[in-house]
């Protein structure tokens, strides 16, 4: 296998794009990444899209996305894994090049989810629909009892999941891209809207629309496009159980541990390695119990090490310097793409008031449903 | 001089606390009446609909006016919930108040700006001498699901003007209208409830639409926002007209009058004209009066007004809207509210 590189990035602002269609939106992120890499044409492309069907009525988006780019007639294919669709786009896009099937890939993610959708029905097709869904249950109400687990399991406090919110709404306002660029306190989070007990509105990602792209090229040619390639250290991806009420405990994520331990020995690294990681916090419950299974923390001290501020942006390990799902947004197809490009910048020094000081290597963990799939990759800096 | 020669207002007596709904919901009261800045609403009583509210404003304005009903050429009504879908709504009110039958009715729908697409086609026939006096209503019963944000805005009431050329109490100087296809809100045939696409009804819709036609008018009138004592936008919450006059440099007390939303509610298609009702019962000779419509889907209506002096002659001649809406109110609870909304399903 070749190695392979990230050699350009391209996203659009998140957030409510009420002009502009999913094809603009992935068109604007292609087009970006395309210039931004410098190449000249692109030998295949995967798109990565959660619920496009039901979010807009459109399907078929690699044939769809080419035709739109100008891309006709490479090969293009819509890839899907939930929430994960845009970590699972990339994974795919690396190891086409990897194998040395194609030498320039594109990986993106889209997502177009404020046109007038039942989004919380949308979204919850990527859960178990005889077991779960049919019985009522949505997302929110799944990582809420993985909250109430954990916090009853190991005493992490109602505060803990606040605190992840507002470091991460902190981390966004320096984010251009993102949706919510507004600084919050603990109480704002503590007095949100009840969503589904005990998360509240503010611990929740919100409903957005966006795209991200990025290019992918083997190791040996990327200086030739750009002075500042990025390696990709390691890629893995793992299964876990649909439903939750089939795991073991329901405050570990099977799937992270596994990602995560194939991850670990690819790149032939430990977690104490890792400078700064992206993680999947579409509910706030989600980066804690995610931040010990990726081995930074003890598992259940995953809310105390927030509270300690060991994952701010100057702490032991800066966890979603972007601003996360939370405040950058969560156009779900979108967002394993956009963790990417947050590395990228990240590892390339053009962070700007996020950077996190000698990043030379980063980790982005991309799930989906309530962690049935999970897609973990680590870039590290030339 | 072409203008309003009588107006009239109607409200209804009932009303529903929006804790009263957020109990119902499990919402947090406060945060709405913060957020939304609504505080009550009003309610139809069982026996009220579109056309009994708009006999009541049209009585108000034919007080107003003086005038024989017989000379009215054109009635429009405006409104979200004409009780028929196919029957006309001011056939009824012709005959109650002795209009017609030499006249031209006809139902106006146009989200929440019916009411002043009425007033408009009233002025023009009137501005065109097709006919001595024309009358436009703007009324509804206001429909909001159970649970929607809607059900804390919806609400009833109305306000009618007659216009004509003799006896002016509100010169009307300019007008102007703006519309694009923009669903940000619409019920479709055999649905009880409209639906709307949440922040979207905000800046792509509302602000868009009603800003964009405040500047035309200002820009057409050459006219600047101090020129005015009173300012009337659409109020589909408490909260959007007064971002929306801050956006234009209108102040607080420019808004202060028409804005009752926060006590009345919305009344869709009888919003921005009951607003105008309230401002001319308290008006003076000379006061200029700005006011912009709203309509969902989208587009928005705008009038600049100069106050005459007959004004003085005819504000007592009627019951004014403030009273309606300070006094002799009677408040539901949220079963009594669900039994008058017909929000129950009873065996037939």
């Amino acid at each position: 296998m070749r190695e392979v590189a990230v050699i350009g990035t391209g996203m659009t602002n998140f957030g409510e794009l009420w002009g502009k269609s999913i094809k603009d939106i992935f068109v604007e992120a292609a087009l970006e990444a395309i210039e931004s890499a410098g190449v000249d044409h692109i030998d295949s492309i995967y798109v990565g899209a959660m619920s496009s069907g039901l979010f807009v009525g459109q399907e078929h988006l690699g044939a769809v996305m080419a035709d739109y780019l100008g891309q006709n007639p490479v090969p293009a294919t819509r890839v899907e894994s939930a929430c994960a669709s845009g970590g699972a786009s990339f994974r795919a896009a690396y190891h086409e090049v990897a194998s040395g099937a194609s030498d320039i890939v594109l990986a993106g993610g889209v997502e177009k989810m404020t046109d007038g959708a039942d989004v919380t029905e949308a979204l919850a097709t990527a859960a178990d629909q005889d077991y779960e869904v049919y019985q009522g249950i949505t997302f929110p109400g799944l990582y809420a009892m993985i909250a109430n687990a954990h916090m009853h399991e190991f005493g992490t406090k109602r505060e803990n999941l606040a605190q992840v919110s507002v470091k991460n709404h902190k981390n966004g306002s320096n984010n251009p891209n993102a949706q919510f660029k507004s600084i919050i306190t603990v109480d704002q989070v503590l007095n949100s809207t009840l969503v589904a007990d005990p998360l509240r509105l503010l611990d929740c990602s919100p409903v957005s629309d966006g795209g991200a792209a990025v290019i992918l090229c083997p190791m040996d040619i990327a200086k030739k496009f750009t002075g500042t390639p990025v390696r990709i250290k390691a890629t893995s991806q793992a299964s876990g159980t649909i439903a939750l009420h089939s795991r073991d405990s329901l405050t570990t994520l099977d799937s992270v541990k596994t990602a995560a331990e194939k991850a670990y020995k690819m790149a032939g690294l430990k977690p104490a390695d890792i400078n700064f990681a992206e993680v999947h916090d579409c509910f706030t419950i989600a980066e804690i119990v995610v931040s010990e299974d990726l081995g930074f923390f003890e598992k259940g001290k995953g809310g105390a090490a927030v509270e300690e501020g060991k994952t701010a942006m100057d702490g032991l390990i800066p966890i979603n310097t972007s601003g996360g799902l939370k405040s950058k947004g969560h156009p779900v197809g979108a967002t394993g793409i956009a963790q990417i490009i947050e590395l990228y910048e990240q590892l390339t020094g053009q962070a700007g008031k996020r950077q996190v000081k000698n990043a030379k290597i980063g980790l982005a963990q991309n799930m989906g449903g309530s962690g049935a799939s999970c897609v973990i990759n680590i870039l590290e800096a030339i | 001089m072409v203008g309003i020669v009588g107006y009239g207002s109607y409200l209804p007596r009932y009303r529903i606390k929006v804790e009263s709904i957020a109990k119902e919901w499990g919402s947090d009261p406060e945060a709405l009446k913060r957020g939304l800045q609504l505080f009550e609403k009003t309610v139809p009583g069982q026996d009220e609909d579109t056309i009994t509210i708009s006999v009541e404003a049209a009585k108000g304005a034919l007080k107003r006016a003086n005038i024989n009903p017989k000379e009215i050429g054109a009635l429009y009504i405006g409104s979200e919930s004409h009780p028929y879908a196919v029957k006309p709504s001011g056939t009824v009110v012709i005959d109650a108040l002795g209009i017609g039958p030499h006249v031209h009715v006809a139902s106006y729908e146009f989200a929440c700006k019916a009411g002043t697409e009425a007033m408009y086609n009233a002025y023009a026939l009137v501005k065109a001498d097709e006919m001595k006096y024309a009358m436009g209503i703007g009324a509804d019963t206001s429909q909001g699901a159970p649970g929607d944000a809607l059900e804390y805005s919806a609400s009833a009431g109305g306000a009618a003007f007659i216009m004509g050329k003799e006896n002016v109490v509100a010169e009307i100087l300019f007008t102007t209208s703006y519309t694009s296809d923009t669903p940000d809100f619409w019920r479709r045939e055999h649905e009880y409830y409209p639906r709307h696409a949440g922040r979207f009804t905000g800046e792509p819709a509302y602000f868009k639409h009603l800003v964009t036609a405040d500047k035309i008018l200002l820009k057409k009138s050459v006219m600047k926002p101090e020129d005015f004592k009173y300012a009337v936008f659409h109020m589909p919450n408490g909260k959007f007209p007064q971002m929306a006059g801050k956006k234009l440099g209108f102040t607080k007390e420019q808004l202060e009058t028409g804005w009752i939303v926060p006590w009345m509610g919305n009344t869709y298609s009888g919003s921005s004209p009951t607003a105008l009702a309230a401002v001319l019962d308290v008006a003076k000779p000379g006061d200029k009066i700005f006011m912009v419509s709203f309509g969902s889907g989208a587009g928005s209506d705008g009038f600049i007004f100069n106050v005459t002096d007959k004004i003085k002659d005819v504000q007592d001649k009627a019951v004014k809207l403030r009273d309606m809406l300070d006094n002799n109110k009677i408040y539901l609870d949220y079963g009594e509210y669900a039994k008058f909304r017909e929000k129950i399903i009873l065996n037939e």
